[in-house]
């Protein structure tokens, strides 16, 4: 339980940090690239080296190979969902959570399984 | 920074609120629990997926419409789709970090098992860099492959 106390605070404070450079920062193209900045990867690979080792979380590295080409298909689908119909940000950004989870969940099948 | 148009506006903090703030804390640390808990249930190569989960980028890009339409209000300027342009421009930039992020995970998988851990703090390093580069690669893409087109055009003229 303590564990998954620290995962938590770990994990909310890298991504509140990260969130909070990008939203300082202009132009927005130039802040946008915070929207992927590597905030849970950080805070998984810090915790996972103390507590299972360098090997384990080299292959979970493997594995966000796949994770972030999910994200950058996730982020152009978003854009195209805003730019071409009518959705609302959060309508868009929560739905595309599916295309993630799916090219997350293919690639992973097809590849690293 | 400021020659290439990067600015820092700390103006910016004041017009976030506490529970914005708090819906990103909680939001991330529940994510960073799950990829936790998968790669305990299922394995390392599963729970790997969700350390690029796109923890973020939904909340700053919503946050983000928000803003920008309460400030065309403030104006007294009707909002129209700004709200929803400046999300898509925030998804771009995002698109470039995935990219980066990329990088970022190919250089942790084969560097990691043979040097420190200390070595994330170079691959966050690293992935600025990288995105920086992507988004000045396409913000001077017309300079950049503009000189490589014109430099093509020149060699035919200097062998004549």
């Amino acid at each position: 339980m303590t564990q998954l106390v620290i995962r938590f605070i770990v994990g909310g404070l890298f991504v509140s940090a990260f969130a909070v450079i990008g939203s300082m920062l202009k132009p927005k193209s130039f802040a946008g690239l915070f929207g992927a900045a590597p905030s849970v990867a950080l805070a998984t690979l810090a915790l996972t080296i103390s507590k299972n080792g360098k090997a384990y979380a080299a292959i979970e590295a493997r594995s966000m190979v796949a994770g972030a080409a999910a994200l950058l298909i996730y982020c152009v689908f978003v854009m195209l969902l805003l730019k071409r119909t009518g959705l609302r940000t959060l309508a868009a950004t929560s739905s595309a959570l599916i295309v993630w989870l799916g090219v997350a969940i293919a690639l992973w099948w097809g590849f690293l399984k | 920074m400021s020659k290439l148009g990067i600015k820092i506006h700390f103006g910016s903090l004041k017009t976030t609120s506490w529970w914005e703030h708090a819906i990103r804390f909680v939001f991330g640390g529940a994510i960073t629990v799950i990829a936790g808990l998968l790669a305990k249930k299922y394995g390392p190569a599963f729970g790997g997926l969700f350390l690029a989960f796109p923890a973020i980028f939904p909340a700053s890009a919503t946050m983000l419409e928000r803003h920008e339409r309460i400030e065309k209000q403030e104006k007294g300027v009707n909002p129209g789709n700004r709200g929803c342009d400046a999300a898509a421009l925030d998804a771009r930039g995002a698109a470039m970090g995935s990219l980066a992020l990329m990088i970022f995970a190919v250089f942790v998988w084969l560097l990691l098992p043979g040097t420190s851990g200390w070595m994330i703090i170079g691959a966050g390093a690293l992935w600025l860099v990288a995105a920086a580069g992507f988004w000045m690669v396409r913000k001077y893409r017309r300079r950049i492959f503009g000189i490589l087109s014109t430099s093509k055009q020149a060699k035919p003229s200097v062998l004549q």
